[in-house]
């Protein structure tokens, strides 16, 4: 056992705060991205929190319908810009990616800190544009209200369009260090989970993204030019603008949930002691989500005046592209068949997962069913269903994983009783939050709505108080985390047993990932053939 | 408004909605089935197979099993199908509009509805339409994009600006409906509320000729105060002295009133008959431009009649102790 | 090259020999080549599906640009793509102030292509033919004729953003070279400044038929 953190590790290793701003170690990025987006979280978090309160009645309360209506878009873009598509590739992925297949670096990592800077100015443009009166679009920016509000809409856009590049070339540097740089003997077969998600959300980073940036030029130039590409008093088409902007925001959503997929693997993994089943199909799956994702952008739309025939093709496609999810989930409930089954914060996440995801899931059949879609599209029924698959999904599995890796990370464990009281506060949260906007939903309550009528309240009132339950969790989930760095255990090089390669070298690591290039003799999750002791005293 | 039917669902308030509702329950329970099979499954998985001491031993294989895996490919494939193409039927026949069909025109603007009935008369935020016959709505917005809803109907369309969305329903049975908005259109979207009146066949018919009526055999001043409800105007000029999104307009005839930008105008029949047609001419000080214009929604008689109405109101008295 | 000389000056420390360094710039630069294509591939979309609405006006109107001067821009475009491989070619050779002459004439053709566009453009702005509300010309026939100047400006505004990047690319690359920078043992940012140049070129290739030969 360990009593003493590694002398030289990528933490102490330059000094110096010029050694972090220019900084060209994946890991140093990773753990710079990791403050960010949880910032950005606590902040999106917070207008969140804001907008429960004000509906606990219905009325206003403590805002005014136009700041209400700031608060929704403000909520949703930070969320989905600054937290959560960076969250896992860009924080968790940049730090852990090379560590899995035994690289010193990235294939480029100048260009990942030129991401992390390029991050950086759109969050800044973006807190300009909330500071100076942000906007009140929602954050899918539907013209031509957008084109006409008078709010900052051009700031946040461009806020946008910047944060795409650095998601872009985030992207492109996973995808070339996991075509080269894998160590001697990783063929793609031995390569764990989390790197097959990781290098299907890059494939769609670098597809999907650049026509989202090209969506918002576009958008920017009808406010300032009035060139009425969008504006159908100048022969234009609105719709046009929903076509271009869901063709990058569906396959969007799969960037926010593929890592976070990937991750549950390793929990599921390393915490059931067990290879996972069916490996090749739940890396294959990957690879079908991200492709099959790029062509059902039409659900979003199909009572806003596409073709019948067009609906037809979405819908369709938008069933098929659950099949894989669904294959993911019989996996990992197949995979705790003797297992050895340990309930470590890390495998509370992912069996929450297990649970919320697949509600998120299943209700996105709902959704994807024509004629049940139009009476439940742009009501509440889609607020739960998205909130369930990227916070009951995403969220929960980059928790778990946060947790997972924070040893590796920092070199000492977080506070594992705390840990599992917020993991169970959260859980119990997000539930009493969130499961009653379904009911909401499908009884006909539209979103995006500052009022609403009393027959409504008692399901609001039941989801505030459950947003306060999950705030609670998330405030002891926080001080667990962080109290690993006062007193937290030495968690040595393998605190949980685990076989892939990044619990091979120390914690924190040192510079150059590993003493010597790993030379790959087993598959990432052979628990059925090699027991590795865990560094942690007592487990 | 009717009361709930199931736990999840509104009352059925038109034909499309047992179909909607049958697939929605198809498509619950077998959700409800899937989900327990998982969760039952998960929670044994993890209650039998816990670490049970300290040491970890190796687990032996059942890595993979490709039968297994394809029927769990399979099986959801057939049951998504069976979804996918009950939905598409039931979306064909909310896009099918019946020839016999009789056509309200819908207006969406920020933020009310206006209904233009075949007689050429119009209500605002009111639909009011027979039961039993199907009803095609020809909707246009004059500015963003709204959405027309009626969640007991089940049944929900876009309405775009220089263009015309259709959508159709028959309601069956006579009752109170709400609609709403549900695409997002700025600061008024949830106040973008009305209803749907379904009348049986005599009430509709009398409702049709009192509302074509244009106030023979009232005075003009009746006939405007029966305009000021009927046209929404109360919404926003309260009668009884509170505050409201307008001016209040009792006893204000005749004074002059403070503009914003400072001028002053005078309270006659011309700012009156201007402030309905070109609201944002003449704003009053410490009110927001939010009125809607009423142009192409009035015809002139009405407009002589509230001109005629609002002269006549007389400033509330102040109520004693 | 020798495998030993694994940690040469050019060879980054995380790539185990120069091969794998060069194969994961070739790769990496493939990628943002094709990023860029679906970049540009929304204004393609839009300018399809505008032409399919309103094919008289887009015909009627794509009588305003100078089908000369589109197309001496495209030979110039195409020249300069020629001089690039040669710059590439070159530094295959250490032929070094071969390269320099090459790279020097890419930037020259492609200040050539800026200047006539800038003419056209020009030209454009005198005639009120210009995207949206700022449309004042009359003389062309169909509803909303700004429309096609719109997609106009917008396609031939983005690649012309795209030929500015890549002329301060070649620059760069210019005085590199003439420090001595590159070899023949190296040349790897030559190379790929060259993909993207060729891109440039390729995205070029369509926006002149689509836009100046219509019909």
């Amino acid at each position: 056992m360990d009593n003493a953190l590694p002398l030289h590790n990528y933490l102490n290793e330059p000094r110096g705060l010029k050694s972090w701003l220019f900084t060209h170690d994946h890991k140093r990025i990773g753990i710079m991205y990791l403050w960010a987006i949880l910032a950005a979280f606590a902040l999106g978090g917070t207008f969140a929190l804001l907008i429960r309160f004000e509906l606990l009645r219905p009325g206003p309360d403590i805002m005014t319908a136009e700041t209400y209506n700031k608060m929704f878009t403000l909520h949703g873009a930070i969320m989905v810009f600054l937290f959560i598509i960076p969250s896992v590739p860009a924080a968790l992925g940049n730090f852990i990616l090379p560590l899995m297949i035994g690289a010193k670096d990235v294939a480029f990592p100048r260009l990942n800190l030129a991401s992390w800077y390029i991050y950086v100015t759109g969050a800044i443009l973006a807190l300009y544009s909330i500071i100076s009166g942000a906007v009140d679009t929602g954050w899918t920016f539907y013209t031509p209200y957008s084109t006409q509000t008078t709010t900052h809409v051009i700031s946040m856009t461009f806020a946008v369009f910047i944060l795409g590049f650095s998601s872009i070339f985030t992207g492109l540097n996973f995808i070339v260090t996991v075509h080269k740089l894998r160590a001697p003997g990783m063929t793609w077969f031995k390569m764990p989970l989390m790197v097959w998600a990781l290098y299907a959300t890059a494939v769609i980073q670098v597809l999907a993204t650049p026509v989202l940036g090209i969506t918002l030029v576009l958008l920017i130039f009808e406010r300032l030019f009035h060139i009425g590409i969008f504006d159908p008093a100048m022969g234009g088409d609105p719709v046009l603008y929903q076509h271009f902007f869901w063709f990058y925001s569906h396959p969007a959503v799969y960037i926010m949930i593929l890592p976070g997929m990937g991750i549950i693997s390793e929990l599921i993994a390393t915490f059931s002691r067990k290879t996972i089943f069916g490996y090749r199909f739940v890396a294959f799956s990957s690879i079908a989500i991200a492709l099959i994702g790029f062509f059902v952008w039409g659900h979003h739309m199909f009572v806003a005046g596409q073709s019948e025939a067009a609906a037809m093709v979405f819908s369709a496609l938008t069933f098929l592209v659950a099949i894989p999810s669904a294959v993911k989930v019989f996996n990992w409930m197949t995979t705790l068949y003797k297992g050895q089954i340990s309930f470590d914060t890390p495998m509370l996440y992912a069996l929450w997962f297990m649970c919320t995801f697949t509600i998120g899931g299943l209700t996105g059949i709902f959704l994807g069913a024509l004629s049940v879609d139009v009476h439940l599209h742009d009501t509440y029924f889609v607020v739960a269903h998205f909130h369930y698959v990227m916070m009951g999904g995403a969220v929960m599995a980059m928790l778990g994983g946060l947790h997972y890796w924070w040893p590796k990370m920092f070199g000492r464990m977080y506070n594992e009783t705390l840990g599992r009281i917020a993991a169970v506060l959260i859980f119990i949260g997000f539930n009493l939050t969130f499961f009653p906007q379904f009911i909401l939903g499908a009884q006909g309550m539209p979103r995006r709505y500052f009022d609403y009528v009393p027959e409504f309240t008692s399901l609001h009132r039941l989801s505030t108080y459950g947003s306060w339950v999950m705030a609670t969790g998330f405030i002891c989930m926080a001080i667990s985390l962080f109290s690993a760095f006062r007193r937290g255990r030495i968690a040595g090089n393998n605190p949980w047993g685990a076989l892939s390669l990044e619990w091979t070298t120390t914690s924190p690591p040192p510079v150059e990932n590993f003493a010597e290039t790993p030379i790959i003799t087993h598959g990432p999750h052979d628990y059925d053939q090699i027991i590795v002791p865990s560094t942690l005293a007592g487990r | 408004m009717d009361t709930t039917k199931s736990f999840f669902l509104p009352s059925e308030g038109s034909t499309f909605a047992p179909d909607v509702d049958a697939l929605f329950h198809f498509v619950l329970w077998v959700s409800v089935a899937f989900f327990a099979v998982i969760m039952v499954m998960t929670i044994i998985f993890v209650i039998k197979y816990r670490r049970r001491g300290a040491a970890p031993v190796l687990t032996p294989g059942f890595h993979h099993h490709t039968t297994l895996e394809l029927g769990w490919i399979f099986i959801p494939l057939v049951l998504v199908g069976i979804v996918f193409v009950w939905g598409f039927k039931g979306f064909m026949a909310l896009n099918v509009v019946p020839k016999d069909a009789m056509e309200i025109k819908v207006s969406a603007q920020k933020w009310f509805w206006s209904f233009t009935y075949p007689d050429g008369f119009n209500t605002i935020d009111t639909l009011v339409v027979p039961a039993g016959k199907p009803v095609r709505l020809l909707m246009s917005s004059q500015d963003v994009i709204h959405s027309f809803y009626v969640p007991d109907f089940r049944m929900k369309r876009d309405v775009l600006p220089n263009r015309y969305s259709i959508a159709w329903f028959e309601a069956p049975n006579p009752g109170d409906h709400h609609l709403f908005c549900a695409e997002y259109c700025g600061k008024g979207h949830s106040e973008m509320h009305g209803r749907v009146r379904v009348l049986g066949e005599r009430e509709y018919s009398e409702w049709v000729e009192k509302s074509a009526f244009s106030g023979e055999g009232m005075s003009l001043e009746e006939y405007g105060s029966h305009l000021f409800a009927s046209k929404a105007c109360i919404t926003c000029h309260k009668l009884d002295g509170s505050a409201g999104t307008g001016p209040a307009l009792p006893g204000a005839f005749g004074t002059q009133v403070q503009l914003t930008g400072g001028s002053t105008v005078l309270m006659d029949e011309n700012y009156i008959r201007e402030s309905i047609l070109s609201p944002q001419a003449k704003v009053v000080a410490g009110f927001q431009p939010v009125m809607p214009t009423f142009q192409g929604l009035l015809k002139a008689h009405e407009i002589d009649a509230l001109v005629a109405y609002i002269k006549s109101l007389q400033k509330p008295k102040p109520s004693g102790n | 090259m020798s495998q030993t000389a694994s940690h040469s000056a050019h060879v980054a420390h995380h790539f185990a020999d120069a091969e794998q360094q060069r194969e994961s710039a070739k790769l990496g630069m493939w990628i943002f080549l094709l990023t860029e294509i679906l970049l540009f591939g929304g204004l393609f979309c839009a300018y399809a599906i505008y032409r399919a609405w309103y094919p008289q006006m887009f015909y009627n109107a794509h009588k305003a640009l100078d089908v000369t001067l589109g197309g001496i821009n495209t030979v110039v475009l195409i020249t300069s793509s020629v001089t690039m491989a040669l710059a590439i070619r070159s530094m295959q050779q250490d032929k070094r102030r071969a390269t320099i002459i090459n790279l020097a004439l890419t930037l020259v053709l492609a200040g050539v292509f800026l200047v006539i566009k800038f003419f056209e453009y020009r030209h454009k702005f005198h005639l009120g033919q210009l995207p949206g509300m700022y449309y004042t010309y009359t003389g062309i026939k169909g509803s909303n004729p700004h429309i096609f100047f719109s997609v106009y400006f917008m396609m031939t505004g983005l690649h012309g953003f795209h030929v500015i990047g890549g002329m301060a690319m070649i620059s760069w690359l210019l005085i590199r070279t003439a420090r001595g920078e590159f070899s023949s043992a190296y040349y790897t940012p030559v190379e790929m400044t060259g993909l993207y140049w060729h891109l440039v070129d390729m995205i070029w290739i369509f926006l002149f038929p689509l836009l100046y030969l219509i019909g």
